[in-house]
């Protein structure tokens, strides 16, 4: 049994960054129709720059957090201006080709600077974690899922309690309308990017003590991210982060119960199970066009 | 999918050796080419590269382009085709044609099950099945050691034989593979232009308007997945034994975004599209190899500048620049044989329409109406804003379930048919936000129309042409013929919605809204358009708020109000009616006709 909640505690913390990607990936859908294929990139930008400060400048670790998050969020500016604003009225798919772009050459820049090694850096804590019962606390797991925690209410907080929050919701919800109402669209949209970009660094920095820096670190999350924003509902807030807790708990128990190599089947099983059966997800709304 | 029909007008659509004379002469050059041409090693590789990428995307072309359905499963298709040859070839000694042939059979049967599952569900649920089925595919071909070798991949695969003649010299066989793609070139662009094609086109258009012009969206979005799943094994089985060695990462989710993106930045609109966009993206990181490290890097910039600045892919930048140089046509046509099918006005009773009923949660939009529409007549439906006309137009044409009541059409119990299933028994109809199939010529649309299963020149694509000329004809648009309907002002957009609707020859045609965004000219115009229609005795139901066009040519009116009918019966009788005076026309009739 102390294995069970071992493997549902790991679940979880790999559950919360899955919740953090997932997140960043549902805003932009909301804020502007885009599903960006480049949110990976985000998080593996996010890492490298903890790297340059942490690693290589030798600034302090938080203090490097910090630093990091903020270049992300002007990242995403630069990465709207050049991936989403020229192609924003010729519908999706120009879109993602872009930003499937973008990852390539974000990829290809990161590989060119730093080359192909896998670089290990160091986690939020000096102790790796500790005991409670017979299962153990891995710290860096433990702040993840606590992290996750505060800035999904910080969030929630942000979108319900503030005007910026009325007014992004707003955007997501009509953008003619929305302008309509005086309601700043394009800035809008822009906050969205940085903070998606924010969010998908941090995400990066969190998991990358435990997975090591290199190019591809974020491949396969980007994709199970995108797997729960489709479990949890297409779109949904709660169903980005409810998917992403979900997935990362169903792959780390099938990893352990079932079948370890094909550990990263589980995500896209359950999201074939999903679209065969509830496609809407588990909280999205029913599909339905208007005649 | 013998139903051809061609740009021209003249018929030549209908020939259907067109573009083969070409095609062969395509494949002797390939072949001479490929055989004598001193393509060794590198450029050997490069070559037989492009050549077998080029059928998988053109797959994507069928898929994405034509039908508008996204697959990022595409290298999926591919490795499963390449698989089956390795091996088929290596380690079950069968013939090569033989596993190639398992292999496209098993990938197009992937594709049906796919497709199946989820394109009962529009926008972009096949994209994410088919991110899945790709992981999925990468990790059994990784792990499942016994049966692929996993990661080590198949080594020696086999080249064909054929009657004796082998292709195991890299030039013979690199010409196989350049016929093949030639082959397969012409059978997408033939299949553009063919039945099945336009209600790919149709449907990417315009879902809606598609399944009410008889188009079985579902079945439509099934089999264009599943042919673009079997053109990927194609291409994919050639790769095999083109390269003679695969491993599973040379089919995993990068490449099917590499073969989506070489669709769209050629054009994936056109056959010509996809292979220029195979053909620069295999190039480009080669010459791109000078760039050394960064070369990647530059592509991956190259990809979005390409989207920004050549929206429509390569191919669709000369494309654009080619059709303007069509002539308008100006040829007389046959005119339109409104009443082929339907006999005389006789007054029996076409629509029958007995209690209706539609509720949105607690929201009763259509609350137990009654109507009947009979043949020869040009009944209104009127009533204020939100009063439930659109909706009963919706629930009748099938885009809703009917929450209770029946609905008779020509004698046919109709209230449970799928939409293209009521438009076969003869509905037709437009709407009110004009919905036509953008991303295709005025012809087009209205052939779509003249194609309805059912109609009497459903089955010769010679005489839908002239039906659907004849169409344009009668609503004066017949010069427009070539011209891209997205490219067309907004009321003559709605003629060619009308015009694709009376190529169907319906027996009853549904008007939601007509006049609506139309300016005052426009709305005379469409007033004679509506007399003469009436005229020939075709049967109307019209659904207006302009209660001028109304009284000049409805013979019979039914008033709606908060969902249910309120008046019904002759024009003057209902609009001196006391109720709906009260409900819509607000104030005595003398002061609102002025």
């Amino acid at each position: 049994m102390s294995d069970f909640f071992q493997l549902i505690f790991q679940g979880l913390g790999i559950g919360a960054i899955y919740a953090l990607v997932s997140l960043g990936f549902v805003l932009l859908i909301r804020a502007a129709s885009v599903v960006n294929f480049g949110q990976g990139e985000f998080s593996m930008l996010g890492a490298y720059l903890l790297v340059v400060f942490f690693n290589i400048l030798g600034l302090n670790y938080f203090f490097g957090i910090g630093l990091s998050v903020i270049i992300m969020a002007g990242f995403g500016l630069i990465f709207a201006y050049a991936t989403y604003w020229p192609l924003r009225f010729r519908g999706g798919l120009p879109v993602i080709i872009s930003t499937i772009g973008a990852s390539i050459f974000l990829q290809n820049m990161v590989l060119w600077l730093y080359g192909p090694s896998t670089v290990p850096i160091d986690g939020l804590f000096d102790s790796d974690g500790f005991q409670i019962g017979e299962v153990f606390i891995s710290s860096q797991y433990l702040a993840i899922i606590v992290i996750a925690a505060a800035l999904v209410l910080l969030q929630y907080l942000i979108f319900e309690k503030t005007l910026l929050g009325k007014k992004l919701q707003a955007t997501s919800q009509d953008k003619e309308m929305a302008s309509l109402l005086g309601i700043p669209v394009v800035i809008m949209i822009m906050i969205t990017f940085a903070y998606s970009a924010a969010l998908g660094g941090l995400a990066g920095i969190l998991v990358a003590p435990i997975l090591f820096v290199s190019v591809g670190m974020a491949g396969i999350i980007t994709l199970k991210a995108f797997a729960a924003n489709i479990i949890g509902g297409y779109g949904s807030i709660p169903g980005a982060i409810l998917g992403g807790l979900a997935l990362g708990v169903a792959e780390t128990l099938g990893a352990n119960y079932i079948s370890v190599p094909y550990k990263d089947a589980f995500a896209f099983l359950m999201l074939l199970a999903f679209l065969m059966v509830r496609p809407q997800g588990l909280f999205g709304e029913k599909i339905s066009e208007k005649a | 999918m013998t139903a051809l029909s061609g740009q021209g007008l003249d018929g030549p659509g209908a020939n259907p050796w067109r573009g083969l004379p070409q095609a062969v002469l395509a494949i002797i050059v390939v072949v001479i080419a490929a055989r004598f041409a001193p393509a060794q090693g590198y450029y050997l590789n490069i070559l037989m590269q492009a050549a077998t990428y080029a059928i998988g995307v053109l797959g994507l072309v069928v898929v994405l382009g034509y039908c508008g359905q996204i697959s990022i499963a595409q290298a999926a298709f591919f490795g499963i085709g390449a698989y089956a040859v390795a091996l088929g070839t290596v380690d079950f000694h069968i013939n090569f044609f033989v596993a190639l042939f398992i292999g496209v059979a098993l990938s197009g049967l992937c594709g049906l099950i796919l497709g199946l599952g989820t394109l009962r569900l529009g926008g972009h649920y096949l994209g994410m099945i088919t991110i899945s089925f790709q992981q999925i595919l990468t990790l059994v071909l990784t792990n499942w050691i016994e049966f692929t070798h996993g990661p080590d991949g198949v080594r020696n695969v086999a080249r064909p034989s054929l009657f004796g003649f082998s292709f195991d010299d890299g030039n013979t066989y690199l010409a196989l593979i350049l016929a093949a793609a030639v082959m397969v070139t012409l059978f997408v662009w033939r299949l553009k232009t063919s039945r099945l094609g336009r209600a790919m086109q149709a449907v990417r258009d315009n879902e809606l308007a598609a399944s009410t012009c008889g188009i079985n969206v579902y079945g439509t979005k099934v089999v264009a997945f599943g042919i673009s799943a079997v053109l990927g094994a194609i291409g994919g089985g050639l790769f095999a034994g083109g390269f003679r060695y695969i491993s599973p990462d040379q089919f995993a989710f990068g490449d099917s975004i590499v073969m989506l993106t070489m669709a769209l930045l050629g054009g994936a609109t056109s056959p010509f599209g996809a292979l220029v966009g195979t053909v620069v993206l295999v190039l480009l990181p080669e010459w791109l190899r000078f760039l050394k490290q960064i070369y990647l890097a530059v592509y991956g910039a190259s990809v979005i500048l390409i989207m920004v600045f050549l929206p429509d892919g390569l191919w669709g930048f000369i494309d654009t620049r080619m059709r303007k140089r069509l002539k308008p046509f100006t040829d007389t046509v046959a005119p339109l044989p409104l009443l082929a099918q339907h006999g005389e006005a006789t007054e029996e009773p076409v629509l029958v329409v007995e209690d209706l009923a539609k509720h949105f949660g607690g929201l009763k939009a259509v609350d137990g109406v009654n109507l009947i529409v009979r043949r020869g007549t040009v009944h209104a439906l009127i009533g204020p804003n939100g009063s439930g006309k659109t909706t009963f137009i919706n629930v009748v044409t099938g885009l809703y379930e009917a929450t209770g009541g029946k609905i008779t059409f020509v004698a046919q119990d109709i209230t449970a048919l799928a939409p293209h299933n009521r438009n076969r028994a003869g509905l037709a109809r437009t709407y009110q936000n004009i919905r036509v199939f953008r991303g295709m010529t005025v012809l087009e649309n209205v052939m779509i129309g003249a194609e309805r299963p059912g109609n009497d020149v459903a089955t010769n694509p010679r005489d839908v042409i002239a039906r659907a000329l004849a169409a344009l004809d009668f609503v004066e648009m017949r010069h427009d013929a070539h011209r891209l309907v997205g490219d067309l002002s907004y009321g003559h957009q709605r003629y060619v919605e009308i015009a694709r609707a009376l190529a169907s020859s319906p027996h009853t045609l549904l008007l939601d809204e007509p006049a609506a965004g139309l300016n005052l000219t426009e709305k005379v115009e469409l007033g004679h358009l509506l007399k003469r229609l009436k005229g020939h005795g075709l049967t109307i139901m019209i659904i207006d708020h302009d209660m001028n066009l109304v009284e000049q040519v409805a013979d019979h009116i039914t008033v709606l109000n908060f969902g249910k009918r309120i008046a019904d019966g002759k024009p003057d009788d209902v609009l001196s009616h006391p109720d709906v005076i009260a409900a819509y026309l607000g104030e005595p009739r003398k002061n609102e006709a002025a």
